[in-house]
């Protein structure tokens, strides 16, 4: 172990323990909002490794998200009794369904045209969800009850809040590591390489195609895995987190928080949620709290492109 | 065989031609704010994602112009020129230190711009959508519908609007430098033409020709704050289509879209008909990736 | 009729200038001068910088050390379509003719300026079309149907509506046909006989020795050599070592 790996772990211990006794410690709200922090932290984080490794911007990444969610409702509202694994299965599938075809068609364009045509696809998933009321519920979505937390046959115990932000984070760990190991793998490797010169790395012979597809998949099956999360927690299923706004979010919370370094967009994702917050109880709630954030969020592109972390990294090394 | 022919029975041709002039007017509108979509595009690069906020805010400076004075045309100067030079504004202050890094950075600021500016709309004029009444109330038979006047004015008037637009750009001083920066910036620059300033001009023409569209689409179903996305969605669809930074290649790919949603809605819902773009879009993308109405790349 | 020496102000002068593509170090302190209507010829072989000194001057590159004069003032950090304006013309090695605009189109991106009166604007253009009569025969034609050597003219008359005090010309004879060369020829002749200084890059030793008053020499980013153009011949052994193959 080199000494940036030993400070590396060391300071994830002590965010992991912090992370951990925060709900036993934090009022019930701060808890909620401390596990929402986390569960967008994974949505942003997942559309990172397009945006910082790959080097491509989504904009669509509420289609991923709003199918783990709609995936993970279908789940708990036919299969009775609701089952939690069911959930994150069928979530997990509907997420794949959407990232395979929107890998598909996108992966063919570049840069700005792959962003355009990921919004415009998201846009599909919003429709059909908005319209197909009979399955969807339409406009007003889907309402459903939490399933216990189980594992077969050892353990069953009912979701509370404290649970609820464990589960979270445990899952969030686990796919930041997933997801940091992929990037650090030789996989990942090409992805930098197609970030930093793709018609170099498709002459050495990769099939760029291939890479970018499984990439968008991959981002994919983890926005959706945030999509069910973010479903349990709340309960419900709707429409509005399909729509673009959400994807948008996730564009910020990368660009606030630092493209290419995975915890970033988590950091991103809670600096503009606790702003938000700040902002609605110092101006109250009609506040267009979006206006001040906007105009952060574009400072932010042209003064600190890297990101907090980016700059919070640079300023640690000097 | 026999259902063939009880469609083509019971088909609604005058229902058809119907669609087809609405199907021709909402285009007109759309190439309007297409137009200067692509333009911007073609020339720096630019994808503004706020530029259905432009056509959002034209419509609301509409709304309060025409409150103050009654004058519907006052109204579209004003909300022109004021959409211009905000448009101009955004451009000076955060898209021209932009230039010459990653174009993706200037779809993030101009999208971080599309929020600033809905959120203001929303602010400022609440949620409750505007209406304007038409500056041209009169009608005219059109089988068992009584036909609008305006409507037609609307695509007489986006027509016209952009043929000017292209007589400039063909003989106009500042149009052969918006040429020339688009061939080439370098030599552009190297010619003599401020191209720093070709772009903020670029901005604003393109700002306002999406103010214009605002306002004069804003009497057909009201101004509000949330109309700006659903333009500018089909807007990115033609300008795909139309093959990114062609003009002509946008005003076309505008009127087929619309034609083609338009005859979709007689079968279906108008919020169901847009995935009709949807599918045009997937299908060029597929099959002529470099745009629907550009002649092979040789 | 050399600079070098005489008290005459020089027109250009770059100073000890060095210039960087990305991290690749071009240009290592390159100094010359061009006195006001002198004809100067930069030599070297491929890849030695003096595409990049041409662009150094006329802004499309930035120096990362030294300065730029023009007409007694630093311009270095000017953006080039101010230096076009103040009197510097360019002519880059592939031309760069607007493909898609028209010839007088093209001819108009120079001659739109402001305080350029319609008769003026007519005479430069007759006084091109004199010099250059197919550009005439084809006004109406796109830039890009043009033939090569079209195109070489249409880049020098495109040039000269600027009214320049210098034009930097770079190998304007590359892949032209012998008969496209010698016309290429008597318009430097012509230019320098109105007045107008040229700083000329080019790859024919001959031609450049005919038509310069004076003569730099540049290898791996620097000037190594500078005289008169005609205390030198073709087959000097300093040609020979810096130019020959």
């Amino acid at each position: 172990m080199t000494r940036h790996d030993k400070i590396y772990w060391a300071g994830f211990c002590v965010i992991m323990a912090l992370l951990i006794v925060a709900p036993i410690v934090l009022p019930e709200f701060w808890r909620r909002f401390l596990t929402e922090i986390l569960i967008w932290g994974l949505l942003a984080m997942s559309s990172d490794l397009l945006i910082g490794y790959t080097g491509m911007i989504s904009f669509g990444h509420s289609a991923f998200f709003g199918l783990g969610m709609y995936g993970a409702a279908a789940a708990l509202l036919i299969v009775s009794p609701p089952n939690l694994w069911l959930a994150i299965l069928f979530g997990l599938a509907g997420a794949a369904g959407a990232a395979l075809f929107v890998a598909y068609f996108s992966t063919r364009l570049r840069d700005i045209y792959f962003a355009i045509t990921t919004l415009i696809f998201s846009q599909i998933f919003y429709v059909i969800i908005f319209t197909w009321t009979p399955v969807t519920g339409g406009e007003n979505g889907l309402i459903f009850t939490r399933p216990h937390f189980s594992i077969p046959f050892i353990y069953d115990v009912r979701f509370d809040s404290t649970i609820m932000h464990w589960f979270v984070l445990a899952v969030v760990t686990g796919s930041y590591l997933i997801l940091r190991r992929v990037t650090q793998s030789p996989f990942g490797m090409v992805l930098q390489s197609i970030r930093e010169n793709e018609a170099r790395t498709r002459a050495i012979g990769y099939p760029v195609e291939r890479y970018k597809i499984v990439s968008v998949m991959l981002s994919g099956l983890f926005a959706g895995l945030a999509g069910v999360l973010y479903a349990v927690q709340n309960e419900f299923a709707s429409p509005d987190f399909v729509f673009f706004t959400t994807s948008g979010d996730t564009v910020i919370f990368n660009v606030m928080g630092g493209i290419g370094t995975l915890v970033g967009p988590i950091v991103g994702a809670g600096f503009f949620q606790l702003l938000r917050e700040l902002m609605s109880r110092i101006f109250g709630d009609q506040f267009p709290y979006l206006i001040p954030l906007g105009f952060i969020f574009i400072a932010m592109i042209i003064f600190l492109p890297q990101g907090l972390l980016g700059f919070a990294r640079r300023w640690l090394n000097r | 065989m026999d259902a063939v022919v009880q469609f083509f029975q019971n088909f609604p041709f005058e229902l058809l031609l119907i669609q087809t002039i609405n199907g021709i007017v909402t285009g007109m509108i759309l190439a309007l704010v297409a137009s200067g979509l692509t333009l911007i595009f073609g020339i720096m690069d630019v994808v503004n994602f706020a530029h259905g906020e432009l056509f959002m805010l034209g419509a609301y400076v509409g709304v309060i112009v025409i409150t103050a004075t009654g004058s519907f045309w006052l109204a579209l100067i004003i909300a022109a020129l004021v959409i211009a030079i905000l448009g101009a504004g955004i451009q000076i202050v955060t898209l021209r230190p932009l230039i010459g890094r990653d174009p993706l950075n200037t779809i993030l600021v101009t999208f971080g711009f599309s929020l600033i500016l809905q959120n203001y709309a929303l602010w400022q004029f609440g949620p409750v959508a505007r209406k304007i009444s038409e500056p041209i109330t009169t009608h005219f038979n059109l089988f068992y519908l009584e036909y609008p006047w305006y409507r037609l004015l609307i695509a007489l008037l986006s027509a016209s609007i952009i043929g000017a637009f292209w007589l400039f750009l063909k003989y106009g001083k500042f149009g052969i430098w918006i040429r020339a920066t688009t061939q080439d910036r370098v030599m552009a620059q190297a010619m003599g033409i401020p191209v720093p300033w070709v772009f903020t001009g670029v901005f604003a023409i393109g700002a306002a020709m999406a103010a214009t569209s605002g306002v004069l689409f804003a009497p057909l179903v009201g101004v509000n704050h949330t109309m700006g996305l659903d333009w500018v969605l089909k807007a990115f669809i033609v300008v795909v289509v139309g093959g990114m930074g062609n003009l002509g290649g946008s005003i076309l790919a505008a009127i087929f879209i619309s034609l083609l949603e338009s005859y979709a809605s007689i079968w279906v819902n108008p919020s169901q008909a847009v995935i009709v773009s949807f599918v045009v879009l997937i299908l060029t993308l597929l099959f002529r990736p470099t745009g629907l109405f550009v002649p092979t790349p040789k | 009729m050399s600079a070098a020496g005489t008290s005459v102000e020089p027109l250009v002068r770059v100073e000890d200038v060095h210039t960087y593509y990305g991290k690749s170090h071009i240009l290592h302190g390159v100094t010359l001068e061009v006195a006001p209507g002198e004809v100067v010829g930069l030599l070297g072989r491929n890849g030695v910088g003096k595409s990049t000194t041409l662009k150094t001057v006329m802004g499309l590159v930035q120096p990362s050390k030294g300065q730029v004069q023009f007409d007694g003032k630093v311009i270095t950090g000017l953006p080039s379509h101010k230096l076009a304006r103040l009197g510097i013309g360019y002519v880059p090695e592939d031309r760069r003719i607007f493909r898609l605009l028209t010839v007088m189109e093209n001819l108009r991106t120079g001659l739109d300026r402001r305080g350029v009166t319609e008769e003026k604007k007519q005479a430069l253009l007759d006084k091109v079309f004199a010099f250059f009569p197919v550009l005439a025969e084809r006004r109406n034609q796109a830039g890009g149907t043009l033939s090569g050597g079209e195109q070489q003219m249409l880049a020098i008359a495109r040039a000269m509506m600027l009214e320049p005090k210098i034009i930097l010309l770079d190998e304007p004879t590359e892949g032209l046909m012998p008969r496209m060369v010698s016309q290429i020829r008597q318009i430097v002749e012509v230019l320098h006989r109105e007045g107008v200084a040229i700083l000329l890059v080019e790859q024919n030793v001959p031609l450049t020795l005919e038509s310069s008053q004076r003569i730099y020499i540049m290898e791996k980013g620097c000037v190594r050599h500078t005289c008169a153009a005609s205390d030198i011949s073709v087959n000097d052994p300093v040609i020979k070592q810096y130019l020959g193959v």
